[in-house]
């Protein structure tokens, strides 16, 4: 006898959600506990390193709306130096092709993800802005010399012990998250 | 002698004018009621959101004060600070007066509801028929609100609301009628002092009658295609904001308060309990048979309005009518200290005939040859 | 006297909470009985054909992520299959085992959302979509950790793949494929035989074998009308003939069946990732080695494969040049749309969110 009409199939569903009533929320308290982003992550500004860039131009030939601006001027020994390398990050769509292109390693993507500006001028970026600094690291984007210096990605699959991010059942949550936290 | 008449004879012997005496208990019982009945629906709404949450594996709200617990205050004074629109096309003074039809009667409701030994406002022989007849005027809000926004989604939203409500009074009067034959008597105290075994186990198919039809009354998941958000946007309180749109919104956990605390008095002994206070027992009491509303609400999926009202007239008005024969055979043939007798059938009874309209009843409905 | 009635208008309007995106229905009432529907689309038309024919092969790649927002890595695949038939480029064995792994993931990851959105429409309030959610968001926390974005991925590439994945995504994709069976299972608890949902949508909203082979639709929708037709096996691209997979088929082709083909599907594409994972190369390279300005011979060409939706495909047309000449996507969901109005007449207005609601739609695929 098939019980699939006899409500059964409405029991079993409330059942299930009373299961989850002791099931751990996977909310992440936002500005309280942060977890840990991907090593590759192609975040929200561009890593320039001076001392590498040539001034080719490959970049500004690979980005899909020409958002970098490139300008020098010819210095000793026929080098390019560098005038201007600007990156306007409001029209930038982060998709790394420009650091896949350049054959000299002299950029990559950042980290950062929280770069909201009051005014839509803010966003264009200028060399000194862009460059590799103590507080503006590149992330391992194609770029998997920088992997060992960033932390392990928090991954939902795995327990809090393993390195994850799943949590045990917290009353008012003051707890960091993630491994090295 | 209720609370109320209590009061009156305290200032009558105090030497208070008649006309006093008779305004004063009413002007404070009416103060008592508003105010009680807005903080219960603050906990509830707050009570709500947190447990659909965590049915949902999240947590929720949590910032505004220790466990998010003015955020339903946050919301009202968030409600109250909108611009208060109403459309041109608007029927202007239905549109006014539809928030107050839907909200007062719900208040009136409180009136009747004992909250402790002897403590109910008036103690009124017709009780439960007040109820069902007081609550039946929300409808007319509804539509009233429905039809004079002048928007299209709302006048389908009234359309369905009319269909659904009528329609689902009638079960949950059966039902009621059936608790009435085995207390004898409708007032609300009596009724709670009949229950010396609880009448959900008494009468479980009655119970199932009458939870069901209440959620249909509350346009409450899975019934609530009144307000679907995801058909109509909102339905009859599409073009309200501001006061009136809180209204709405109270008035929906209002009516939800009102009819758990009428299952609890009907179906789950009142405020009977052994060693807390009466109060605490009946507010426990109304907690669990809301947070079973909220966990339904989180769970399933709502009904198309054809096969709601085929649900009602093909389905639960059949079981009621036979629920009520078999109770009056029963109430005349079982004497009163064998009710146990009662409870072992009317258990075999509802098994019995869920099984059996399981199996014949056919939700009609279908393509349209058009 | 009979009482006089009118038709009533509604217009489902581009703003509403459930018709997935920006898209509008005109609709002829009588009642609640729908009598005549007419779509409208064209609300998020981004002009993705024309901007294509000013940026080289390799740009254009970010520019079709944006198609089929939800289920970018096969958008990716099916144009880098189409470009690599034209230039006639061969993929090494690891890139072709991490396509097939990323397009059976992305494969689950859209049909979870297709489904619980699809569950919100018929009104249970959110509840199936955030269970569903917390899977897909381990689906997207592997993609995080090999290409750096959640969404919007831009990671194949015209001869093979971006980069390499890196150590720690095979254990955590294989602990993922472990847990997941026991999710599905409660899925299903929660909403397979619930007599609610299958008054819903059993016999809702039927579209007939020979009216879905007429119209061209494809993908789920085509499968659940009784059509075995699966282009994986019908016409294989890439390595998919070494794997060992069925294709679910529904009988009556109504909103129940399409539900239950797409969750058999998610079942089907864990095996294959599965066996994907114990038959790759350990170590190899990931992508031929092409120029960044890279000029295919002239000719045209067709390339498709079976994304999650149905039978995407792309028509690229070179001169020679370093940009196409000519760019035209074949959205599968379009053309399943073309039969909503035999699919929709006759119900009422709570069945027309359900009807369009199973047939997974996504605006971005049909406007570009």
């Amino acid at each position: 006898m098939k019980f699939e009409r006899y409500g059964i199939g409405i029991v079993k569903g409330m059942a299930l959600t009373f299961k989850h009533l002791f099931r751990a929320p996977i909310t992440v308290q936002y500005p309280d506990e942060k977890l840990n982003i991907s090593r590759r992550t192609r975040g929200n500004e561009l890593v320039w390193f001076p001392e590498k860039c040539t001034g080719c131009g490959t970049c500004t030939k690979a980005c899909l709306q020409g958002n970098i601006i490139l300008v020098t001027h010819r210095g000793e020994e026929n080098k390019f130096i560098v005038d201007k390398f600007e990156l306007d990050s409001g029209r930038c769509i982060f998709c790394g092709l420009c650091v896949e292109s350049c054959p000299y390693d002299a950029l990559a993507m950042g980290l950062d993800y929280e770069c909201a500006r009051f005014r839509r001028e803010d966003l264009v970026l200028n060399k000194e802005k862009l460059s590799v600094s103590h507080d503006h690291r590149p992330s391992a984007y194609y770029r998997p010399q920088f992997a060992d210096e960033l932390p392990k990605q928090s991954l939902l699959l795995y327990n809090k012990k393993d390195g994850g991010q799943k949590l045990k059942f917290l009353p008012l949550s003051k707890r960091k998250r993630g491994p090295g936290a | 002698m209720t609370l109320l008449d209590q009061f009156q004879l305290i200032l009558k012997t105090a030497g208070w004018p008649d006309w006093a005496v008779y305004l004063t208990p009413a002007l404070v019982g009416i103060l008592l009621i508003i105010l009680v009945v807005l903080t219960v629906v603050i906990v509830f709404i707050w009570w709500e959101r947190r447990l659909i949450s965590r049915f949902q594996i999240r947590l929720g709200p949590n910032r505004c004060g220790p466990e998010g617990i003015l955020q339903p205050i946050a919301t009202a004074i968030k409600i109250l600070l909108k611009e208060d629109i109403v459309p041109e096309k608007a029927d202007k003074l239905i549109h006014f007066i539809a928030p107050i039809t839907v909200f007062v009667p719900i208040l009136l409701i409180f009136a009747v509801m004992p909250v402790g030994e002897n403590a109910i406002f008036v103690d009124l022989n017709v009780g439960i028929i007040y109820v069902i007849a007081i609550s039946s005027i929300s409808v007319i809000g509804i539509f009233m609100a429905a039809w004079a926004s002048g928007n299209k989604y709302s006048y389908i939203s009234g359309i369905r609301s009319i269909a659904q409500m009528v329609s689902y009074e009638i079960p949950v009067v059966l039902s009621i009628v059936g608790i009435a034959l085995v207390t004898g008597s409708f007032s609300m105290l009596k009724i709670v002092e009949a229950q010396s075994i609880p009448f959900i186990l008494l009468q479980p198919l009655g119970f199932l009658i009458f939870f069901l039809g209440s959620l249909a009354e509350m346009n409450r998941s899975p019934f609530d295609l009144l307000e679907a958000d995801s058909e109509i946007v909102a339905g009859y309180h599409i073009e309200y904001s501001g006061m009136k749109f809180a209204m709405f919104y109270l008035g929906e956990y209002g009516v939800a308060l009102a009819y758990a605390g009428i299952i609890t008095t009907l179906f789950l002994c009142g405020w009977k309990g052994p060693l807390l206070p009466p109060i605490i027992w009946f507010l426990v009491k109304v907690m669990m048979v809301f947070s079973v509303i909220v966990w339904i609400r989180s769970t399933l999926p709502r009904f198309r309005v054809d096969q709601l009202m085929s649900f009602a007239w093909k389905a639960m008005l059949p079981m009621a009518v036979i629920n009520l024969i078999i109770i009056a055979i029963e109430v005349l043939v079982i004497p009163a200290s064998l009710q146990w007798v009662m409870l072992i059938l009317n258990f075999g009874f509802a098994a019995v005939l869920i099984l059996l309209w399981s199996k014949l009843f056919t939700l009609g409905g279908g393509r349209v040859e058009v | 006297m009979p009482i006089k009635t009118e038709q009533f208008y509604l217009n489902v309007g581009p703003q509403h909470p459930s018709t997935h995106g920006v898209f509008r229905l005109r609709l002829s009432l009588d009642g609640e009985v729908v009598t005549d529907v007419e779509p409208i689309i064209g609300y998020l038309h981004r002009g993705i054909e024309k901007l294509a024919e000013s940026r080289t092969y390799t740009q254009i790649i970010p520019l079709t992520d944006r198609l089929d927002y939800l289920a970018s890595m096969t958008d990716n695949v099916a144009y880098c299959l189409a470009v690599e038939k034209l230039a006639g480029i061969n993929i090494p064995e690891r890139a072709e085992y991490i396509r097939v792994i990323f397009s059976e993931l992305m494969r689950i990851s859209s049909h979870m959302m297709a489904v619980g959105f699809y569950l919100n429409d018929c009104g249970a309030f959110f509840t199936p979509v955030l269970y569903m959610w917390r899977e897909r968001e381990k689906i997207i926390d592997l993609f995080d950790m090999v290409c750096g974005q959640r969404l919007l991925y831009n990671y194949m590439r015209v001869g093979g793949v971006s980069q390499d994945i890196p150590d720690e995504f095979i254990p955590a994709a294989k602990k993922f494929v472990a847990e997941m069976p026991q999710y599905i299972g409660e899925y299903n608890q929660l909403i397979k035989q619930n007599e609610i949902f299958l008054a819903r949508s059993k016999g809702v909203g039927i579209l007939p074998k020979e009216t879905a082979i007429n119209i061209g639709a494809s993908g789920p929708v085509l499968r659940a009308s009784g059509v075995k037709w699966d282009i994986r096996k019908m016409d294989p691209y890439s390595i998919y003939d070494r794997f060992d997979f069925e294709v679910p088929t529904g009988d009556a082709g109504d909103c129940y069946d399409r539900y239950w083909v797409r969750m058999q599907e998610m079942t089907q594409s864990l095996r294959i990732i599965e066996q994907a994972m114990n038959q790759m190369p350990v170590k190899g390279p990931v992508c031929s080695d092409v120029p960044q300005f890279f000029r295919p011979p002239p000719g045209e060409t067709y390339g498709y494969i079976e994304a999650p939706k149905g039978n995407l495909g792309f028509y690229i047309v070179s001169d020679g040049s370093i940009a196409p000449y000519r760019l035209h996507i074949y959205p599968p969901t379009l053309i399943n749309i073309t039969a909503l109005k035999d699919m929709m007449i006759g119900w009422k207005i709570a069945d027309l969110i359900i009807i369009f609601g199973s047939m997974d739609v996504v605006l971005g695929e049909i406007d570009r």
